[in-house]
Formats: structure tokens, C-alpha cells, sequence
């Protein structure tokens, strides 16, 4: 023999292959017989182990107030704070004096997800979405303007609460 | 003659038929049940339960691109998926699946060809099978093909003796090679199975290995060697391979049921083989043969998706040190005792024959359960006196 190799001495429970057979096609039997774990996605969004976080950050909304326009004071927090730089703001005014967007667009593809906007904004306009179904047909309707924004209807992110970390 | 010709035709059209269909299902069969057993849903899309999934697969495979290696030998490169695919067809041609079928101009037996060689005819067509391998991974010029084939033609040889000398238990009992003759010597009165339970077991191991199942996929053994023999083939040939394993697959089941489990027999009834033949008796014996076929294909799989694959050494250890010298030790135990009991007592077989020989079995099965048990299947990769 060119190798010599040191075989163990063992318990015949631990090396009879036929009693491993056996026990191992009664596991793969009783397997057989079990509630499955798949979820049928498009059917079953959750189930009852496992929904989406209501801390999700996924693709923006803006919310709107009882006249039906944004929240939003165009005060340039959210691009200022912005990371990736994906918010694109023009500020405008009206004759009152009300500061409004003229343009408000969120390239989410630049987009990091990483929910600042929402954080930083003080009127609480605008909100990372519980929301991850996005596909489009071109890349240029990535490019989220005001009124796509305005016009989501997903459930908006509660974030991360300094005051309950566990999310309780 | 005419008879005779038209109804060989139409048994060859609607037995290939329905083991490729059977074969497609038998696809999905395989991948549901995997499936299942790893706690998944497994492909139910294409239609109802994805019934439909085969003919999706088989459709994807005839549009897919035809790829040939260049340094490959052409002529061989293209003949072994046939040379794989036909002999696995064949094989099924002597297998009666159902009682006889009385119609308007005669009574039609239910087997495409009742040859009087049988299993004979059987053992060796489906040792052909292993050309297509050999040549699939000798002509694909690649590495890892050619050793796929060169496990696959070892490992046929070893187990085709195993599996051969396990049938000339039933040819000892039945003193007959037809395959109709054996089944209704088991109509008489038991099941080969109880008889001849060590003769079934060994069979049922080594046609595990003939059809390159886990846990004796050596040839394909996609870990170490990708997938083998048909690492170069795409698209049709490939399906083609593919086909062949099921259906050499569904044939060994087949044998298996006619040979150890009554072919057609409906069990606990004589209505089945007695009295006038008639088209409920020809629908109900193919669906118990159905069924019976049907317990080895799931056993199959289930075996399939439960042990992992044996070491190269192990597996030729098994064939050569267990299964070989422990076939010819029962052949020559059980022809002493059909000899002791057909001479020396002078019975035919029948139920106290079958229970007798049975009786024996059980006694061999007990003795080698415990004798296998002591860590002989399955050792280090030195022989135990050696290391």
C-alpha cells in the first residue's frame, strides 16, 4: 500500500451504513409529509414567519396635505443631506410667500436607500416606502419626478427609532 | 400474418409513446419529489401542479444551440447519444405489462415481443447502453468525459455480473427465461420476492448501479468530474442522454415488478390469469403493473435524494468484494435447496415450495444484515488488513 492511512476503531452504531440507510431514508420520508416552506411569491407576499420590516427602506413617496399638494417647503435638507446625491430640488415661491418645489426628482438608481431624507426632512414630506416592486421597461423611469412621487400609495418606513432599537 | 404485423405496430407506436411521456413525467416526478423531501414546492408553474414543466424543459432543449467541441471526433461525437438512446428503448420490447387484450380478430398478448430468450434478451441490450457513454466520453475529448466513461464501463462490468447472477436465482425457480413463463409461474401461486428476497435485494442494488443512479452516479458525478460523460453535449443530445437514464430507469423498475413482484399479477385473485380474457382484466392488470413500476421509480428517486454518492474504491469494493461473492454463495445455497426440495421431496413450486425456500431467505437475510452491519459496506480508503 503506498499510503498508509489510520483507520478509526469506532462503535458499529456510528459505522453500519446499513443502519444509516435505513434512518436516513425514514428522515428523507417523514420530510416527504411536511408543511413546505416555500411562500408562492407572486400569490403570497408574507406569510405567517416572515413579512416585510415596517422599517423597510425601499423606493420614495411623497406625502400630500389636504389640498392634495406636497408636503414638501422645498427648504433643500434632503439634497443637502443626501449621500448618493439623487435628489434633484428647484425651490419656487408663491405670491404668498410659500416656498414650494418646481422640480423634485429622485434618481433611484443613484438612490442608496438610506432613508436620511426621510430623517432630516421637518415637514415629514418626504419617506423611504415599504414597497420593492420597481420594475420598468427603461432605465429613464427610474428617474421618480414629483408627481410619480406624490401619486405611490405604499405603506411609508417607520425607520429606526432611537427610543425602541428592537423595533417593540 | 397481417394480424400479427398491424398489432406488433400499434403495440411498438403506444409502448414508445408512453415511455417517453412516461419518461417526461417521471422528470418532473424526480424534481417534485426532491422537492418535497427538502421541504420545497419544486416546479409547479407550468401548468396544473406543473404538469406541463416536461414539455417546457423538452421544447427549451430543442431550441437550444447545438454546440460541438472542435477537437471532438464528429462521427462518434453524434452517434453516441443513439448509441446510448435506442438500446434503452429496446430493453422494454419483452416486458408484458398487462393481461391479454381479446379484440375482434384475435386475442393480442400484452408485450411488444414475448421472445423466448426474455431477460436474456434484456441483460444484453442494456449492457450496450454502455457504449454510448464510453463513446460520448471518449469522442468528446475532454478530460473530465472521458473519465465519466471510463467509470461508467468499469462499473457496468462489475455490476452487470452482480445483476445478471441475481437473475439466474429466478431462472433456478422458474427453469424458465421468457419473462411471460416467470410471471405465470408467480400467478400460481407466490411472489418471486418471498422466495428469492436476497436474490431481489441484490438486484435492486446493482440495477441502481446499472442505471448510474445515486448513489452509484459515478459517470456523472457532477462534483468532481462537472457532469461526466456529457460535459460537451447541449441541447438535443443532451436531452437524449437524459431520456436514456430515465428510461433504462423505467425498464429496470419494469423488471424488477415482473420478475420478483408478478409483472401484472393482481395480488389476493385468480380472476386476473384464469377464465376468458377481456378488456377490464387487460386496464386493471396494466394499472397494477403501473403501480408496481411506479413503487420502484419512487423508490428510485427516494434513494436518490437521500444517500450521498459512494467513493470510487468503495464502490468497486462493494460490487467485487460483497455483492459478487455473496450472489454466488447464495446461488449455490438456493440451487441446493429448489434441489433438495423439487427432488428429494419431489414438489412443483407452489405456496408451501415459496414458503419453504422463503423461510430460508429470511434466515439468509438476518445472517447477512448482521454480517454487513460490522462496517464492511462502507471503509477507510485502505483496505482494513492492509492499514
Amino acid at each position: 500500500m503506498p499510503i498508509g492511512v489510520k483507520v478509526m476503531k469506532r462503535p458499529i452504531k456510528q459505522t453500519s451504513y446499513l443502519r444509516a440507510t435505513l434512518k436516513g431514508m425514514a428522515l428523507t420520508f417523514s420530510h416527504l409529509l411536511r408543511p413546505k416552506v416555500t411562500m408562492q411569491y407572486p400569490e403570497e407576499k408574507s406569510s405567517k414567519d416572515w413579512t416585510l420590516s415596517s422599517r423597510w427602506r425601499g423606493t420614495h413617496r411623497m406625502l400630500t396635505d389636504e389640498q392634495g399638494r406636497a408636503k414638501c417647503v422645498a427648504c433643500g435638507l434632503c439634497p443637502q443631506i443626501c449621500p448618493a446625491n439623487c435628489i434633484k430640488l428647484v425651490p419656487g415661491e408663491d405670491e404668498e410667500g410659500n416656498r414650494y418645489p418646481l422640480i423634485y426628482e429622485i434618481d433611484e438608481f443613484r438612490c442608496i436607500f438610506c432613508g436620511y431624507c426621510q430623517e432630516v426632512c421637518p415637514e415629514e414630506a418626504i419617506h423611504v416606502g415599504v414597497h420593492y416592486e420597481n420594475s420598468e421597461y427603461s432605465r429613464d423611469r427610474f428617474v421618480y419626478d414629483l408627481e410619480r412621487l406624490t401619486a405611490q400609495t405604499h405603506p411609508v418606513s417607520t425607520l429606526w427609532d432611537p427610543s425602541d432599537p428592537k423595533g417593540e | 400474418m397481417t394480424f400479427f404485423l398491424v398489432s406488433s405496430a400499434i403495440k411498438v407506436f403506444v409502448v414508445f409513446n408512453l415511455i417517453m411521456v412516461g419518461v417526461a413525467l417521471l422528470t418532473l416526478l424526480e424534481r417534485r419529489v426532491c422537492a418535497w423531501m427538502q421541504d420545497r414546492l419544486g416546479p409547479n408553474r407550468v401548468g396544473p401542479q406543473g404538469i406541463l414543466q416536461p414539455a417546457a424543459d423538452g421544447l427549451k432543449n430543442f431550441l437550444k444551440e447545438e454546440t460541438s467541441p472542435a477537437m471532438a471526433d464528429k462521427t462518434l461525437f453524434t452517434l453516441a447519444p443513439i448509441v446510448s438512446f435506442v438500446p434503452a428503448l429496446l430493453t422494454f420490447g419483452v416486458i408484458p405489462f398487462a393481461a391479454p387484450l381479446p379484440t375482434r380478430w384475435g386475442v393480442v398478448p400484452m408485450v411488444v415481443a414475448d421472445l423466448p430468450v426474455g431477460f436474456l434478451y434484456i441483460l444484453a441490450i442494456s449492457s450496450l447502453g454502455v457504449y454510448g457513454i464510453v463513446l460520448a466520453g471518449w469522442s468528446s475529448n475532454n478530460k473530465y468525459a472521458l473519465l465519466g466513461g471510463l467509470r461508467a464501463s468499469a462499473q457496468m462490468i462489475s455490476y452487470e455480473i452482480a445483476l445478471g447472477m441475481s437473475t439466474v436465482a429466478v431462472i433456478l425457480l422458474a427453469g424458465n427465461v421468457t419473462l411471460s413463463q416467470v410471471i405465470a409461474q408467480q400467478q400460481q401461486a407466490l411472489w418471486f420476492v418471498i422466495p428469492l428476497t436476497v436474490a431481489f435485494l441484490i438486484f435492486f442494488i446493482s440495477a441502481l448501479a446499472e442505471t448510474n443512479r445515486l448513489p452509484f452516479d459515478l459517470p456523472e458525478a457532477e462534483g468532481e468530474l462537472i457532469a461526466g460523460y456529457h460535459t460537451e453535449y447541449s441541447s438535443m443530445k443532451f436531452s437524449m442522454f437524459y431520456i436514456a437514464e430515465y428510461s433504462n430507469m423505467v425498464t429496470a423498475s419494469a423488471l424488477m415488478a415482473t420478475l420478483f413482484f408478478g409483472g401484472w399479477d393482481i395480488p389476493f385473485t385468480s380472476w386476473d390469469s384464469t377464465g376468458d380474457p377481456s378488456l377490464v382484466k387487460t386496464l386493471a392488470t396494466l394499472a397494477v403493473f403501473g403501480l408496481k413500476t411506479f413503487v420502484f421509480l419512487f423508490t428510485y428517486i427516494w434513494v436518490r435524494w437521500t444517500l450521498p454518492r459512494f467513493r470510487y474504491d468503495q464502490l468497486m469494493a462493494l460490487g467485487w468484494k460483497v455483492l459478487l461473492p455473496l450472489v454466488l454463495l447464495y446461488i449455490t445455497l438456493l440451487a441446493v435447496a429448489i434441489w433438495f426440495v423439487r427432488i428429494r421431496l419431489g414438489w412443483d413450486y407452489g405456496p408451501g415450495m415459496a414458503w419453504v425456500l422463503g423461510g430460508l431467505n429470511l434466515v439468509l437475510l438476518i445472517v447477512l444484515a448482521w454480517w454487513l452491519d460490522r462496517g464492511r459496506i462502507v471503509s477507510g480508503s485502505v483496505p482494513q488488513e492492509a492499514a
